[in-house]
């Protein structure tokens, strides 16, 4: 992001309090002058071009934008970016490493846990900290973490064993 | 040297992980929303709260002054440039935004476009749109009321809310059938209204460059070329200055085959502006205004003698289409195939009158992971089914078993006119019923029973015609719905693979590949397939009704005969020998007489760039457009199990096994991901799915805390087995499967839940199978089946 040839559009007339925040994105401190009426998720997306952090309900059920703040799933549409500022967010983005990708990216693909693949970024996120806090999940209790991430293709069996593919990697 | 082996390279029959996927499990996938083009504004769509409203005025005086607000447009600006109507896919006409009356709630009125979501949202807020209410209609029966108001009073000859009165099959016949039967079951059922909701709602972005004309649209669409030709032919543009990009979609299942007032809007606004507009629908824009599915009353008669055998059937039906009837639907008729019903069945005498109306609610669709209306079909058909074998007190699975078509009884005539051509139904059923081992649930049921417990075992088995579709049964506007593949091999034996078609995670890039791969030994891994983009995929009718691998699959594999074709020449000539002494194996021609000598089909590919023979032309490309001779028909037995808690009416899933017979299957891993997810929208159907309104016309239903979506947490497992009966007329003889299992899935779970019932008096509970709905039915000993609706015969 440069701000070298960035269009300055005229301020509104009405005063619309502006707030400067900073927001650790993926291990790199970004920073940000937004609206306090600012999502989280249309942040990460517009703001910071990271389309991976997908939106698809508006109303917290459906998942797709779920990103780790401090490491906890949360639904980035129904979170303010101000109240981001100053934490820690994870987005997709942040999953592989610099030369090899995630256990659950990996897992995903191999247990052919995505199809259209625009729920898969929030499952893989939740997934991540059920993984983190509990490393050997059973099937029910995989199946009971992802039940904020709907997926309307795989009907979930293949995510299941997914995550279970990706425990079994994380613990070798 | 001998052939490749074609699971290592990847061919057919391979579980080739995908490579989609690569680019997705990255958070890298391409979806309408994550496209920014420079200057580009965005629309909001403005609408209606009220299902039924003439419009006074609009005031967008306060939104044009909001700073940032570059262009509002209101029907009237629509009607100036006559775009305030466009016309359907099943010819009628749809608004684009409202100039007379509203005829829905969320109805489209207005847009703004401004230069962010936020401030066009803001400006929405800002129009006043003065109302004059109207009486509302919710369902048929009032639609059809002496004296109901007329929704449509915008058309000509339209005297009152009837849109059709279709009727196929013997009417005579059928009535013989009914008089010398022994026994007649009769049901009548309801299948809700239904939202396919992919996770992506709709979405596009329209780019008109002034300076060359060229109008780009990228555009949430499961079929671009027909959007091109409906931009073309409406607008009257010309046709290539016209081009449509499908970018990566999330998820279709029909709802996104339709053209929408959102995107017709956003390409007036660009046009007008001489900037990019995106649009991108809410979750709530998309639940209420755009294509639903289902919504239809039966009344079904089975006439049987008692001895089990089906004389004949009848079948009533009742559409609600909401305010226009724009299903989007390429059938020849009026019921899109509801008169696929019973075609796994040998029946002599069938009749079917449909009826369709108009109400005040959301308009269009129609198909849901379905070929138009055989998802009703195939759940109208096994509901009518069990009741008659529970009431001549028949075993279910023997009274399906006695009906069937014979395996040597293809090709066959079904009740009601399709020409099946192949299947194994008794085996399929016999897999069904050894995998969840009927006669010890019986025996399980039976004891459970002494015990008050309930539990239940449901059967569905049905053959459904996929592959839109033949010229004597399908167009649109008149094109035949052929479709394409288009294949370009490099010098290095490398490839270019594009179709017609625009998969939404059917996994085309990696299938498509495996076709070729099969039919010319070229590894998957060396064939990039690309989809979607108007301007470079030949033309082809898209992916819906499970049509991409009967229609666009069979025309990867001729094409890939044709390009193989050509390298036999350019192999005669490399090996210095006639082309009548080439033999081909996958990967390599050889001379007959010396399989040692030969030439494999990447040096073939060096050669026609480098080495051709005398008056060949170079290059190694073809295309291939294919036109399919019939549907595909594959078979399905899904069997579910369940156990109902008498306290609270909660019904578990015990098991769901599923036997698919899709013919040859091309990537197993891929199709049963599909069956997988069938199931779960079959079950998502049968459990709690479904969309409905109150007496104003208010959907209940407008987002994801009211209409209800199966979670991980719910979803039961499945277990899968298949059968295999190629298809006889397809290139490879692939059958398709994208939405077998969520049209022959829910009859299953309902029927298990009927028979966990059976003794009560309960024949019938319409689905959603509530708890609520459940409890009732077992405290009364009635069915809780929907208001009679008005039949048509009766109206």
């Amino acid at each position: 992001m440069t701000d070298l040839y960035r269009e300055v559009l005229p301020q509104p007339d009405d005063d619309i309090p502006l707030r400067e925040i900073t927001i650790r994105v993926n291990g790199e401190p970004r920073v940000a002058v937004v609206e306090p009426r600012l999502l989280l998720a249309h942040l990460l997306r517009q703001g910071f071009n990271l389309t991976g952090t997908h939106t698809g309900c508006d109303t917290t059920h459906c998942g797709a934008c779920t990103v780790l703040v401090d490491g906890k799933p949360v639904k980035s549409c129904t979170m303010l970016a101000v109240q981001a500022d100053g934490r820690d967010v994870m987005t997709v983005e942040g999953l592989a490493g610099a030369s090899e990708l995630h256990a659950l990216q990996e897992g995903f693909k191999e247990e052919h846990g995505l199809q259209c693949g625009f729920c898969t970024p929030g499952m893989m996120m939740t997934s991540k900290a059920l993984l983190d806090e509990n490393p050997n999940p059973t099937e029910d209790e995989i199946r009971w973490a992802l039940s904020g991430n709907l997926c309307r293709c795989t009907g979930y069996q293949n995510i299941v064993k997914a995550v279970q593919w990706a425990a079994v990697k994380l613990q070798t | 040297m001998t052939a490749v082996d074609e699971i290592k390279i990847g061919g057919m029959g391979a579980s080739r992980r995908r490579v989609e996927d690569n680019r997705f499990i990255r958070g890298k996938g391409n979806y309408i929303d994550d496209i920014t083009l420079p200057g580009m504004l965005h629309m909001e769509i403005l609408r209606s709260p009220l299902a039924h409203a003439r419009i006074i005025s609009i005031d967008t005086s306060k939104a044009w002054a909001m700073p940032g607000v570059r262009l509002v447009l209101t029907g009237e600006t629509m009607a100036s440039r006559n775009l305030a109507w466009m016309p359907t896919l099943s010819y009628d006409t749809q608004a684009v935004l409202a100039t007379d009356k509203v005829r829905f709630q969320g109805q489209e009125v207005a847009c703004v476009i401004a230069d962010d979501p936020y401030i066009a949202k803001d400006a929405c807020q800002a129009i006043v749109v003065e109302y004059e209410p109207l009486p509302v209609i919710v369902n048929p029966t009032q639609s059809l009321a002496d004296g109901a108001p007329l929704i449509r009073d915008d058309k000509e000859n339209q005297p009152d809310n009837v849109i059709y009165d279709w009727e196929i099959g013997d009417r005579v016949g059928t009535d013989r059938a009914f008089d010398q039967a022994d026994v007649i079951s009769k049901i009548d059922l309801h299948y809700p209204r239904s939202h396919p909701s992919p996770i992506e709602c709709c979405g596009s972005i329209a780019d008109f460059n002034r300076a060359t004309s060229k109008l780009t649209v990228y555009l949430t669409t499961q079929a671009p070329h027909i959007i091109r030709a409906a931009v073309a032919l409406v607008a009257e543009l010309p046709e290539q200055m016209i081009r449509i990009i499908s970018p990566d979609i999330g998820g279709g299942f029909g709802n996104k085959v339709p053209v929408y007032p959102g995107y017709v809007a956003s390409i007036l606004a660009s046009i007008l502006l001489e900037r990019p507009v995106k649009w991108i629908e809410d979750r709530t824009g998309n639940l209420i205004s755009t294509g639903f599915a289902r919504d239809i009353y039966l009344r079904g008669e089975v006439a049987m003698r008692k001895d089990g055998r089906i004389l004949g059937v009848r079948m009533q039906t009742m559409a609600d289409h909401g305010a226009f009837f724009s299903d989007a639907q390429p059938s020849k008729f009026k019921i899109g195939l509801m008169h696929s019903a019973f075609a796994c069945y040998d029946i002599p005498n069938a009749h079917l009158l449909a009826r369709g109306v108009y109400t005040n609610k959301a308009p269009g669709g129609v198909a849901y992971r379905c070929s138009f209306r055989v998802t009703e079909a195939m759940f109208f058909q096994e509901r009518m089914i069990q009741a008659a074998a529970d009431d001549l007190g028949m075993d279910q699975a023997e009274f399906r078993r006695m009906n069937f078509v014979r395996d040597d009884d293809f090709p066959h005539r079904t009740p009601y006119g399709f020409l099946t051509d192949s299947g194994q139904y008794g085996k399929c059923l016999d897999v069904g019923l050894e995998a969840i081992g009927y006669q010890d649930f019986l025996e399980q049921k039976e004891a459970a029973a002494q015990r008050g417990r309930l539990l239940g075992i449901g059967i569905s088995t049905m053959t459904e015609p996929l592959g839109a579709g033949n010229s004597r049964e399908y167009d649109i506007l008149g094109i035949k719905m052929f479709d394409s593949a288009e294949l370009k091999i490099h010098m290095t034996g490398k490839a270019l693979l594009r179709t017609g078609a625009r998969g939404q995670g059917q996994g085309h890039e990696t299938t498509w590949a495996q076709i070729v791969a099969h039919e010319l030994g070229i590894p998957a891994e060396d064939i990039l397939v690309e989809e979607g983009d108007t301007d470079t995929a030949p033309f082809g009718m898209g992916t819906y009704a499970s049509r991409s691998t009967p229609v666009a699959g069979a025309a990867v594999a001729m094409v890939s005969r044709k390009i193989r074709a050509k390298a036999r020449k350019i192999a005669a000539h490399l090996l210095e020998i006639s082309e009548e002494d080439v033999e081909w194996e996958l990967g390599r021609f050889y001379v007959r007489s010396q399989p040692d000598r030969g030439v494999t089909i990447q040096e073939c590919a060096m050669a026609a760039y480098s080495n051709m023979p005398d008056g060949m032309e170079p290059g190694l490309e073809n295309v291939a457009y294919y036109d399919p001779p019939n549907l595909t028909w594959p078979f399905a037995c899904y069997i579910a199990t369940v156990e109902v808690d008498p306290e609270t009416g909660v019904w578990d899933v015990l098991r769901l096994v599923a036997v698919d017979d899709c013919g040859v299957r091309i990537n197993p891993m891929i199709v049963e991901g599909q069956i997988m997810g069938g199931l779960t929208e079959a079950y998502a159907m049968a459990n709690m799915q479904f969309i409905t309104f109150d007496a104003q016309g208010n959907c209940i239903g407008a987002n994801f805390t009211d209409y209800l979506l199966p979670t991980a947490w719910e979803t039961p497992g499945f277990e899968l087995h298949e059968v295999v009966t190629p298809c006889p007329h397809h290139p490879i003889g692939a059958k398709g499967v994208g939405e077998c299992a969520a049209v022959g899935g829910p009859a299953a779970f309902v029927n298990a839940v009927i028979d966990a019932l059976k003794g009560t008096g309960v024949r019938n509970i319409d689905m959603p199978v509530l708890p609520d709905r459940v409890f009732q039915a077992l405290n009364t000993g009635k069915d809780v089946s929907g208001a009679p609706p008005v039949m048509t015969d009766e109206a």
